[in-house]
């Protein structure tokens, strides 16, 4: 979530191992997140995080991680208020690589590149239509249900990684109830690679040291896979 | 591909995972309105259980020296007009196979509704309600128990209509595969906005014939309150095509349309009430039905394209609007409606139809803390 920390525990992550970032930009009715996003948001909302100083935010994390994708997590509420097309391009000129608008699916607002989503509800057609739209790799939404920790790695991922694998040429990458190394190495069996939300904003509270350790754990146990 | 669209308003703004289930209900929605079986049903439960039609009272000492006509949508069963959207959503609900019920309510209607309906039809049934509606509405709490639907209190942000629906949304994108979310307004993603102005134009219909019938002659002025908006567009409905002013009011606080600007919140873009970084505000009612920052899309474009204007009543405006109707005529009215009869009262016009959507059992225990 965009914090005045937030570049701090971007370089952390990029050093326990993160290839790519995820900031959230916070909104006030988070519809796909759970409990631990949404009270991330309500806080960074109290202490002043609109898109402005999203934005300022995104562009000192680019500072501090040079080399690594950093990409703006949101909802279609900021982008309608601050202009879509304006929006994009301002993400662009802050370091931003490409977004992730969670209540954006494919086939609203073509105009705007992104990261598209699928679930484990997506039909075969809307999985290939959301590969052919999506900008660098697609988002695999492991569960039905929204963003948090689960006790146990999604059954539906694994039915779900084999249509997309049929489907789309371009990477998998499975989030949503992904916390533990364990989770992460059986999603990384599956899936190109994994996103982490819930959890790593819950360590993020403990600061840069760790997270860069629970980053870390995750990388490791992915790479174990090979 | 974008559909559901009223101009630039309406669409899909929900995660992917829902947009198997939207296509899912408007297949299905699409199927029984081509169907009489799905009609027949409709009327015979509107007739058999709900008490449709529904009479037009003529206040006469409400207003003296106008003709008001009252839609009294009171008188349904349950005590407001949002039972006629919730037995035409679980008829659908079960042609489409799903048993397990998710609602949001602000006032409590909707939710005492989808309890009722629920019942009937036994299917499980869990609302999502405010903590401070829950206070507020205390006796539409203890209905939705008594009818065997599981009430689940939302406890943060504004404890209100806003995060009960936005809580509502994830319980059904969660369970999707087994739930119908049975909305409650003609708000939320495509189709709901168009499927609940449909089953809710039975009261404009109505008023037309009945007014037709005494008057012989269609109304100068059609006016009802604005939360969502579905009893609004459910009365509009039987006059949108006609040489009639249509005037939505709002509560002065939540004045999405009044004072709102394009945004996205619950699935639609619509007219909200939000900050300039499109945060959603907090709406202010001592109305609990009109305590929502948002509003339908079909009302926006309305208002756009100038087919029906949207005023503002202040609470001391519904709060007297509402003691002189008990007092005049006999009918105590939700706090809802008393909008409606505020602006009403004072337009420049001879023959209005006021939509009353809904009695004010509810709303005592509010009214009497604020003598």
């Amino acid at each position: 979530m965009a914090d005045p920390e937030t570049p701090e525990l971007a370089r952390a992550a990029v050093d326990g191992g993160a290839d790519v970032l995820e900031i959230g930009f916070p909104f006030s009715d988070p519809l796909a997140d759970g409990p631990v996003i949404r009270r991330a948001g309500e806080r960074a909302l109290a202490r002043g995080m609109r898109t402005r100083q999203c934005l300022d935010v995104l562009a000192r994390t680019r500072e501090l991680a040079p080399e690594t994708p950093l990409i703006p997590m949101t909802y279609s509420s900021l982008l309608e208020a601050y202009g879509w097309e304006r929006f994009a391009a301002d993400v662009e000129a802050a370091g931003g690589t490409s977004m992730i608008v969670a209540d954006l699916p494919a086939g609203e607002r073509p105009e705007v590149r992104r990261v598209q989503l699928v679930a484990p509800t997506s039909t075969d057609e809307r999985i290939a239509y959301a590969g052919e739209q999506t900008d660098g790799w697609l988002y695999l939404v492991a569960l039905t249900g929204t963003t948090g920790a689960r006790d146990d790695l999604s059954p539906a991922l694994a039915g779900l990684v084999e249509r997309a694998r049929r489907l789309v040429a371009a990477p998998l990458y499975a989030g949503f109830g992904i916390s533990t190394p364990e989770h992460a190495r059986a999603a990384a069996e599956l899936a190109d690679g994994i996103v982490v939300g819930s959890r790593a904003v819950q360590v993020a509270d403990e600061g840069p040291g760790a997270l860069r350790e629970y980053v870390g754990s995750l990388r490791s146990a992915i790479d174990a896979v090979g | 591909m974008s559909v559901g669209v009223f101009g630039s308003y309406g669409g899909r703004y929900v995660p992917e995972t829902l947009i198997p289930a939207l296509d899912e209900l408007e297949r299905g929605w699409r199927e029984a309105l081509a169907d009489d079986a799905f009609h027949a049903e409709l009327h015979r439960l509107a007739t058999t259980y709900a008490g449709r039609p529904t009479p037009l009272t003529l206040a006469e000492r409400f207003a003296p020296g106008k003709r008001i006509y009252l839609k009294r949508e009171d008188l349904l069963h349950t005590g407001a007009h949002k039972l006629n959207n919730a037995l035409g959503q679980a008829v659908l609900a079960r042609r489409l196979g799903k048993r397990r019920i998710v609602a949001e309510t602000g006032a409590g209607q909707h939710g005492v509704a989808t309890a009722t309906v629920c019942a009937r039809f036994g299917f499980e049934c869990v609302v999502y309600m405010g903590e401070e509606d829950m206070r507020r509405q205390k006796p539409n709490v203890e209905r939705m128990g008594l009818l065997g639907a599981e009430v689940r209190s939302v406890d943060f942000g504004t404890k209100t209509l806003k995060e009960a629906t936005s809580e509502a949304i994830r319980d059904w994108i969660t369970n999707v595969e087994t739930t119908h979310y049975l909305i409650g307004s003609c708000v939320g993603p495509s189709p709901y906005p168009e499927l609940v102005a449909e089953l809710q134009s039975v009261i404009g219909r109505e008023a037309r014939e009945q007014l037709l019938a005494v008057e012989e002659r269609l109304p100068d002025v059609v006016v009802a309150c604005v939360g969502g908006g579905s009893n609004a567009i459910g009365i509009f409905h039987g006059f949108v095509d006609d040489d009639v002013r249509l005037i939505g009011v709002e509560a002065a606080g939540a004045a999405s349309l009044g004072s709102g600007r394009a945004g996205v919140l619950h699935g639609a873009r619509s007219s909200i009430l939000a900050d300039e970084d499109g945060q959603i505000a907090d709406a202010h009612s001592i109305s609990a039905g009109l305590d929502y920052p948002g509003v339908g899309p079909e009302h926006a474009y309305l208002r756009d394209i100038g087919r029906a204007e949207y005023l503002g009543a202040t609470d001391e405006e519904a709060l007297a609007a509402f003691g002189d109707l008990a007092r005049t005529e006999g009918i105590i009215p939700a706090l809802e409606p008393a909008h409606a009869l505020a602006r009403a009262r004072e337009l420049d016009a001879e023959l209005i139809l006021v939509g009353l959507s809904g009695r004010g059992d509810k709303d005592l225990a509010e009214v009497l803390a604020q003598r």
